[in-house]
């Protein structure tokens, strides 16, 4: 664990300096990848290291979104919103782990995927709190200069994203994330060995989606004006999952590396093939399914248990 | 009476959604993937129905035995090809890929025919019958009882054919039947052209009654799981009750709470089916 | 002196079949008892039943004079009641290491870390793996596999071990080893159920057996006692060899 962290102390260092290159499109897109490294290590929480196929991370955002952006238009300063967004993220990631981490394989999967769809649906409908299919405008920030702002949002997201890690690292090496290792290798047998199974799961789906609300709603003071597709988008899930095949599912650094390389390969497809982003963003999926499915980072470490058919 | 009126619409919609949750259910219970393209596949269909009538006047029933064999290909290809090297990966992996590739195709249809919704009206118009107090169109009646047709032919495909058979095999034991002689890789390639056939060929039929856009797959892909999840895996008899359900649930759903609930509506329903009856409502076990 | 187990009235179904009937027997402290009977017997579903991974359908279990019928399988590990497999499988993800201290972390609970990692070795070292503990658990053989399985039981501290057919598919010296570290166990003051088919085992280790057939408690006692049982003879033969033998003796 003292190796990881200061790798990480160092990495991120590194990270940090990066408005002082200058550019705002620099700062654009590591704000993003940043976002992205969020929400790729809180999914591995539940799918890296618990084995759960996981698809309701496009739910916790768009739920962390639209709480802090209704936070911001009632008043409530950024931070507290923010705050707010990851407690209603928590609370709701623990209420819908007791729901549903009783299902298994396809059907956890699904049922997470539909959950994104209804919370969009009545977030729809909820026209007088939300604003509904015509979106929501938050308060624009008032900051110093487009420079600072665009600083102010990459330090939030920096912060934000060294949480996660932190967070991450934590769980990886203790009693928690061991749990959540056996329960992925056999949860019955870990269930025998005297693991509460039940707790285990929910814990790693709240960390899921914690960190995934505060992002939504940092994104959302970011872009100050949201609508249900844009923050509900299932594209959220998937990406965080790829992600992580990329880096290597389960590790420490994977899901991070995994982001950078996944939105810099994305960034280049997006500059020279416009009409075509969505079928190469496919072609790209399917490639690493195909051929890297256990990730560049641990090519050689076996990427959970492989249930043959039936 | 307005009730049965709305009853039977749902029943004849329903009869749709069997068609289309069929082949998705045989995919899904036997190789155990979940085909995010199926959706995709039966807006293909519709597609090219479409355009077959706009451009030569080829009528979409006639599209329809066009599609079966093509789609059968296209399935049994893909599958073959690209499906099949990750077949005993978990959940995820097989998720992922139907996603991407899914994104792929539906890509290639904005780019091929805009996104444009369209829909396939016929000239002359075939009008409505009348069964007592109940309206129909007959359009719509004549797509479900194709559909019906369809999904028929698919059943008798399952039960009295030798490649049937084979595949039902493999769904009830993968190890024994390969001991048997099946060749298994053969018998995955062909059911998933069979799922695809079932996609591809019911585009025609409702691309007459609902308009369609290259974004549209999700909806049907939507659907299709509320059924299997509503009728049990792999069986068609499954499919033909979950849709069934589905269409006169929707039916009645639009009346009471408006059509722009039709989809919250039935994704409340299949999160309340997993919660407590994630066997299907006749209880038959699917696979995990 | 109470008993450390005590089933009363157990029943179990599946749908419309009975796997246990109305079973009640105890389990003495610090004894060594066999549970024997044909194959369908019931004898796996009885484990599963103390253990919490079936509820019972009526009837009562009690540990340690506590009632843990309905208590879940994490929990009855967490007070004492550990079980090996049949069809044995370790997480092969993981190392042989991590697979005991994963036992001694949860059900025994030893701290995370090289508390757990440390009381790990000790068992590896007591069931003869000590060797391996580094290796990934796939790549062991079955008879170690079961090692594997009798070192993770043990890490859980357990004051009530049920060994299911430890011994199926080992050759005759393993097995020899395998009954040589039951007895070990044994001496620990450990509590040991037994299910077994090979009557030598049986004999030469357990003080008590109890006999089940469809899912019923047919016999109880001294293992000469059982042997010579009618009832056990018949369940294992059929009626004409019972018959013939009692007339044979009689």
């Amino acid at each position: 664990m003292k190796r990881d962290a200061t790798i990480a102390a160092a990495l991120f260092a590194l990270i940090a300096l990066l408005p002082l290159a200058g550019e705002a499109y620099w700062m654009r897109l590591g704000t993003i990848v940043l976002m992205y490294g969020v929400l790729a290590m809180s999914w591995n929480f539940i799918g890296g290291m618990a084995g759960y196929p996981s698809f309701a991370v496009a739910a916790f955002f768009g739920l962390g979104a639209y709480t802090g952006a209704v936070a911001q238009k009632l008043g409530l300063p950024m931070g507290l919103a923010w705050a707010g967004a990851g407690l209603m993220a928590l609370a709701f990631a623990v209420l819908l782990g007791l729901a549903l981490l009783r299902l298994r394989g396809h059907y956890f999967a699904i049922a997470s995927l539909v959950v994104a769809e209804v919370l969009r649906e009545l977030v729809n409908a909820a026209t007088g709190l939300t604003g509904g299919g015509m979106g929501l405008n938050l308060p624009i920030p008032t900051m110093a200069s487009v420079d600072a702002q665009a600083r102010f949002f990459f330090y939030a997201m920096f912060g934000l994203a060294a949480l996660t890690f932190a967070a991450t690292l934590a769980t990886t090496y203790s009693k928690l994330g061991f749990g959540l290792r056996c329960i992925r290798q056999n949860e019955s047998a870990a269930d025998m060995l005297g693991v509460d199974t039940t707790f285990y799961k929910v814990s790693g789906f709240a960390l899921s989606g914690v960190f995934v609300g505060m992002a939504g709603a940092v994104y959302a003071s970011w872009v100050y004006y949201i609508e249900p597709p844009d923050v509900f988008d299932v594209l959220f899930s998937v990406k965080a999952i790829v992600m992580v095949l990329l880096g290597g599912a389960g590790s420490v650094f994977g899901p991070l590396i995994g982001a950078a390389l996944f939105l810099g390969l994305e960034e280049l497809v997006w500059r020279n093939y416009l009409e075509v982003h969505t079928g190469v963003l496919g072609l790209m999926i399917v490639v690493l399914v195909l051929f890297l499915p256990k990730g560049l980072l641990s090519l050689s470490q076996r990427f959970g248990h492989w249930r043959p058919m039936g | 009476m307005l009730t049965l009126q709305i009853l039977a619409n749902g029943l004849v919609l329903g009869g749709l959604y069997a068609c289309i949750a069929s082949g998705f259910s045989l995919v899904w219970g036997v190789l155990n993937v979940i085909n995010i393209l199926h959706g995709s596949f039966i807006v293909l269909g519709g597609y090219l129905a479409y355009f077959a009538y706009v451009t030569a006047g080829v009528h979409p029933f006639l599209s329809i035995l066009i599609a079966i064999p093509a789609f059968f290909v296209l399935g049994y290809a893909l599958q073959r090809l690209m499906i099949n090297r990750i077949i005993a990966a978990p959940v995820l992996l097989t998720l992922t890929l139907t996603f991407g590739l899914d994104l792929m195709l539906s890509n290639g249809m904005i780019l091929a025919f805009t996104a444009d919704f369209k829909k396939l009206v016929l000239d002359p118009p075939l009008g409505t019958i009348a069964f007592g107090a109940v309206v129909l169109p007959i359009d719509r009646l004549a797509a479900m009882l194709l559909a019906l047709a369809l999904t028929g032919m698919l059943y008798l495909i399952l039960s009295r054919s030798r490649i049937g058979r084979a595949i039902v095999a493999v769904r009830m034991d993968r190890e024994a039947a390969a001991l048997m002689g099946v060749d298994v890789k053969r018998i995955y390639a062909a059911t998933f052209g069979l799922g695809a056939m079932m996609a591809g060929a019911s585009g025609p039929l409702l691309v007459m009654i609902f308009p369609i856009s290259p974004l549209g797959g999700p909806a049907y892909l939507g659907k299709a799981f509320v059924i299997c999840v509503l009728g049990g895996l792999g069986s068609v008899p499954g499919a033909m009750i979950g849709g069934l359900v589905l269409g006169v649930v929707e039916s009645f759903g639009s009346l009471w709470f408006g059509p722009e609930h039709a989809i919250t509506l039935s994704f409340s329903l299949l999160i309340l089916m997993l919660l407590f009856r994630p066997h299907g409502l006749l209880g038959r076990k699917g696979y995990e | 002196m109470s008993a450390l187990l005590e089933l009363e009235g157990v029943t179990r179904r599946f749908g419309g079949l009975r796997a246990l009937s109305n079973v009640t027997l105890s389990v003495p402290r610090g004894e060594v008892v066999g549970l024997i009977g044909p194959n369908g017997a019931g004898k796996t579903t009885l484990v599963n039943v103390i253990t919490g991974v079936h509820p019972a359908s009526a009837g009562t279990v009690r540990f340690a004079g506590e009632d843990i019928t309905r208590r879940r399988p994490y929990q009855a590990a967490r007070r004492g009641i550990a079980r090996t497999f049949q069809i044995v499988q370790p997480f092969s993800g993981m190392t042989v290491l991590e697979n005991v201290a994963a036992a001694a972390m949860f059900a025994g609970g030893i701290a995370y870390g090289d508390a757990a990692n440390d009381e790990a070795m000790q068992h590896l070292r007591f069931v003869g793996l000590g060797e391996v503990a580094h290796q990934s658990a796939a790549s062991l053989t079955l008879a170690m596999r079961k090692r594997l399985e009798f070192a993770k039981g043990l890490a859980m501290r357990p004051k009530l071990l049920l060994l299911d057919e430890v011994n199926a598919g080992l050759n005759l010296n393993e097995v020899e080893a395998a009954l040589e570290l039951i007895r070990a166990i044994a001496a620990r003051g450990v509590t040991v159920l037994i299910i077994e088919h090979l009557m030598k085992v049986v004999l030469s280790l357990c003080s008590r057996i109890v006999v089940l057939h469809h899912g019923e408690l047919i016999a109880a006692g001294a293992p000469q006692a059982i042997i010579e049982d009618p009832r056990v003879i018949e369940a294992y033969l059929g009626r004409r060899y019972s018959k013939a033998q009692a007339g044979a003796d009689g």
